[in-house]
């Protein structure tokens, strides 16, 4: 069996108390907003920031990777349903689109 | 409608309690979420793509006006001025913040109300027919059964960590209205020969994966016999229903794959044992039960204002057409109240609107209200000459919608706007075809049309039961539609026919639009209904319409 090669990741969870999408830092926080997470481009790096939030149960919830793409203003999300981690819902401006 | 006694109280206060403390211990850090998450679902709160999700049990769909100010109480102060009304006849909040989710739960105590087992592998909210206790077909009112079906189902400690959930629909009508054929256990009331009232047993229905019709394990079972004999069933089910595979452990496939027969000899086995233990407590419980199901005092009046407002009011008269249903009292009507205004989210209220249902209940429905599975609300019992008063309040806050059992009359899931187990959006598709259509000024001509979607292949949206069913998928990293025809949810239940490749976000309105042009060509008359015409057809007209390349590219 062949792997796949890396693709970048960002670390993704939702927050403990507030439920809502987070994302971490380079320095070890966790960020609403994708554009200031750490992409990570290597595979070992990735699976130990991964263990590093999962080390944080009373931060963040369900702590998992997603492919992201480097772009001028930071990550942003490949799959749709990252998309929408990134936004909130699409009937009513509610959540991170509504800056909450 | 029933209220809880002090024993009801007591226990829910204490499941409060406990879960406020279990909260606590969670953000302390002395759970972990593997500790947690079991006990927060035993409590109703999923975690979900953007915030907490608390789902609230709403028993057989039943509210009075205090719960209704209740809930709607919940939605200002605690999430964000609304709640989803769900195909389960529940409630959901989307936004609650973990460390208000005890308050919530104590203010829903407050009316009587709570989230116990509204999640997890136990037996869910008992669903029934919306229109119990009205509907002029009806046998008797299931829903004193429904209550004692949950006063029994609540912490049975047998029934804690079933195989899968397991969900039971109830109804009192020959029309089936709760989708009893779609449930692991779907009862009807019937009478046998001698006239005695009993239930048509039906087991091993549901939707999801491997959608099934469910079967008749017992023709007729007598009243008394009704809670052994479910105990048996689930009894059954939970020693011989498989855990080693999650999409294989609900009793659909058990009953498959043990076969009908083998399973009802179970089940018969296992009822001759518990019979004997059932010495008829339970039976005085439920005369109990049905004092507090006691119908309202029907009132004699005239209904000459309300033809007179009907002939007098084209947009009222529309309204009558579509959203009343014929009921059991004279001079009587059902308001099935739409939530699905074209274009709105369908199943969703706003703490204003849920305001104005409780007044009007209040003051001219006797205190009564219904979800249904359908994602609307029932003012069961309103007479006629009230309803141009109610209409013209519903009218004020946008609840005046004249679509009932129309096409934008659609079921829809949460999809992936809220649910972290959709594989797709459903709630803009419902949008965009109801807004499509309206544009189009068709919906009353094209009739009875039942458009039901599902954001993902567990199917909460009902989509294979759906007339024409939509279920949204990945296909490649992009949301992807593919549609069932066919599906019937009533008692000739059908599970609807897969019409071919599926079709991306902004090709699926389309495609909706030339099955509908295609059945409005077909038909043989305006009275032959979208399911008719396919009943008659079959698939093959249908499929031309949506594939019309596809034919193109046979015929050359």
């Amino acid at each position: 069996m062949t792997r796949r090669p890396f693709t970048p990741k960002v670390v993704t969870a939702n927050a403990l108390l507030e439920g809502d999408a987070v994302w971490l830092t380079e320095d070890d926080r966790w960020t609403r907003d994708i554009a200031d997470a750490e992409l990570i481009e290597d595979e070992a790096v990735a699976e130990d920031r991964l263990l590093f939030a999962i080390s944080q149960p009373d931060v963040v919830v369900g702590a998992y990777l997603a492919d992201a793409k480097p772009t001028d203003t930071g990550p942003a999300p490949i799959h749709f349903r990252e998309a929408f981690r990134t936004r909130g819902p699409s009937n009513y401006a509610h959540g991170k689109q509504a800056g909450e | 409608m029933y209220t809880y006694n002090e024993f009801d109280n007591a226990f829910v206060r204490e499941r409060v309690a406990q879960f406020r403390q279990q909260v606590e211990r969670r953000i302390d850090g002395s759970l972990t979420e593997d500790e947690f998450k079991p006990l927060r679902l035993m409590n109703g709160l999923y975690l979900q793509l953007h915030a907490y999700m608390l789902r609230v049990a709403i028993p057989y769909g039943t509210l009075d006006s205090a719960k209704m100010r209740q809930l709607a109480y919940l939605a200002e102060r605690w999430d964000k001025g609304y709640g989803h009304f769900t195909t389960r006849q529940n409630i959901q909040y989307n936004w609650p913040k973990l460390a208000d989710v005890p308050d919530m739960l104590d203010a829903l105590a407050d009316v009587g109300m709570h989230a116990i087992q509204t999640s997890g592998n136990t037996i869910r909210n008992v669903t029934a027919d919306h229109f119990a206790g009205a509907a002029a077909d009806e046998i008797a009112d299931p829903r004193p059964v429904a209550e004692l079906l949950r006063q029994w189902s609540t912490d049975h400690p047998e029934f804690q960590f079933l195989p899968r959930k397991f969900k039971i629909a109830i109804t009192g009508s020959p029309n089936d209205r709760a989708v009893t054929k779609a449930h692991d256990i779907g009862l009807r009331m019937v009478r046998n020969d001698a006239g005695e009232p009993g239930f048509e047993v039906i087991v091993g229905g549901g939707l999801g994966r491997t959608p099934m019709v469910g079967q008749i394990i017992r023709d007729f079972l007598p009243r008394e016999d009704l809670l052994p004999y479910v105990e048996a069933i689930v009894s059954v089910y939970n020693l011989l229903g498989r855990r080693d595979n999650k999409y294989k452990a609900r009793i659909k496939i058990t009953v498959a794959e043990n076969g009908l027969d083998t399973y009802r000899d179970l089940v018969e086995a296992r009822f001759a044992e518990l019979r004997p233990a059932f010495s008829g407590v339970d039976q005085e419980l439920l005369a109990g039960i049905e004092a507090e199901f006691a119908p309202p005092a029907f009132r004699d009046a005239s209904t000459d204002g309300y033809e007179a407002h009907r002939a007098a009011n084209p947009a009222f008269r529309a309204w009558t057409d579509t959203n009343l249903t014929e009921h059991r009292a004279p001079g009587y009507a059902i308001v099935s109240v739409s939530l699905k205004a074209h274009g709105a989210t369908p199943g969703d209220a706003s703490a204003e609107q849920m305001r104005v249902l409780a007044d009007l209940a209040e003051r001219f429905g006797h205190d009564e209200l219904r979800i249904s599975h359908e994602q609307n609300v029932i003012l069961p019992h309103v007479h006629k000459s009230d309803l141009p008063q109610v209409y013209a309040t519903l009218r004020a806050h946008g609840l005046a919608t004249a679509n009932i059992g129309l096409i934008s009359d659609i079921i829809a899931c949460p999809g992936m706007d809220y649910c972290a187990l959709a594989t797709a959006r459903s709630i803009p598709i419902a949008q965009e075809i109801a807004t499509h259509f309206d544009a189009l000024k068709l919906e009353h001509d094209i009739g009875p049309l039942k458009i039901k979607i599902s954001g993902c292949i567990n199917a909460c949206g009902h989509h294979h039961v759906g007339h024409i069913g939509i279920l949204g998928l990945d296909r490649a990293g992009v949301e992807n539609y593919q549609i069932t025809l066919g599906g019937d949810g009533t008692e000739t239940a059908t599970i609807g026919e897969r019409a071919g490749p599926g079709f991306s976000a902004d090709q699926i309105i389309p495609a909706v639009e030339r099955l509908v042009m295609a059945y409005l060509d077909l038909r043989d008359s305006a009275d032959e209904t979208f399911l008719q015409t396919y009943r008659r057809l079959g698939l093959t007209p249908f499929k031309a319409a949506l594939y019309p390349d596809q034919e193109k590219r046979h015929a050359a």
